[in-house]
């Protein structure tokens, strides 16, 4: 990041790429291709409107209503287009359970295929190259990483997601969380938690 | 407080940028999903074996340069368009006093 600006008596001087990607907006907009306002709207609806939250509140009704996580497993995108947790970019969404047999985690190994609707921006380590590539080859020593030992009689099941599928764990519910209502367990269910890469009450 | 981790979905102004550009133009109908995927898979790859992605910036500077080279073959932008946007925003920038709006109508304030 440039810097002295007391020094200069210019306006700080933006990197790079910030000058790049300005330079790019200038040019589509002139084109006819964009319009500035509407990018203004796709930020503040990733910034403040869409994110883990949308996730765990249908992971938190999944584990109250059992007739409603029926619903989900096979019934996913109209549900979720009920709560308006529809894919922008026309993707499907698949909800994976874990059980006590099967612990899922999910890993986009081409690029960064995210179930956006659901949980927002993927964080920085699941853009990483290190996730990407080692999570197929070696899931449980990556669990491990993350603070997750499994039982020897798990077993673990990568999902590769693409531009057209996407999903999204439903995590297991531990006993003692039970009596939690609604709320309470929306704040138990973390982002990672609905990646694979964190158990429910696990705090990393 | 588990959930309480802050969700902080760009690290920098220019990613989120980046990203509302490129989902913009996929609304409108410039380009399909699927095709930028491969596009960008492909370069995040190539990319695999030179510099690995560890943080948001090796990843959104990989997406501009792949953007602005899909938008480019598509002929939705010229390359020498970009280049002189980017000269014009550079001299804007230098040639507004600090603490005032900058635009390209400050291009030549001098």
């Amino acid at each position: 990041m440039p810097h002295d600006i007391e020094k200069h008596g210019h306006s700080l001087l933006p990197s790079d790429p910030e000058l790049k990607v300005k330079a790019l907006e200038t040019a589509l907009a002139k084109n006819g291709l964009i319009d500035p306002a509407a990018l203004d709207e796709i930020i503040d609806t990733y910034q403040n409107k869409i994110g883990p939250k949308n996730g765990a509140t249908i992971i938190a009704k999944a584990w109250l209503d059992q007739n409603f996580k029926n619903d989900l497993m096979t019934n996913t995108m109209p549900i979720l287009e009920k709560f308006g947790f529809f894919g922008r970019q026309g993707e499907h969404i698949q909800i994976v359970e874990n059980t006590p047999e099967v612990h899922n985690i999910v890993v986009c190994t081409l690029c960064s295929c995210y179930p956006w609707p659901l949980l927002g921006i993927p964080p920085t380590w699941y853009k990483s190259d290190a996730y990407r590539s080692r999570v197929v080859r070696e899931p449980r020593k990556c669990l491990s990483e993350f603070g997750v030992t499994l039982p020897n009689n798990t077993k673990v099941r990568v999902w590769d997601s693409t531009a057209e599928i996407r999903y999204l764990v439903l995590p297991m519910l531990p006993k003692k969380y039970k009596d939690f209502d609604k709320e309470q367990l929306i704040e138990l269910i973390s982002r990672d938690a609905m990646i694979g890469a964190a158990l429910i009450g696990n705090v990393t | 407080m588990i959930n309480k981790a802050e969700y902080r979905p760009f690290n920098e102004p220019w990613h989120a940028q980046i990203f509302a550009i490129t989902v913009h133009l996929n609304e409108q109908g410039h380009f399909n999903w699927n095709d930028w995927s491969k596009v960008f898979g492909a370069a995040l790859s190539s990319k695999g074996s030179e510099k690995l992605i560890i943080n948001d910036d090796d990843y959104y500077l990989i997406w501009l340069k792949t953007l602005e080279k899909f938008l480019g073959d598509a002929g939705k932008i010229q390359p020498n368009e970009i280049i002189q946007y980017f000269q014009d925003w550079r001299a804007a920038f230098l040639n507004t006093p600090h603490g005032q709006p900058v635009n390209l109508a400050n291009l030549s304030a001098d």
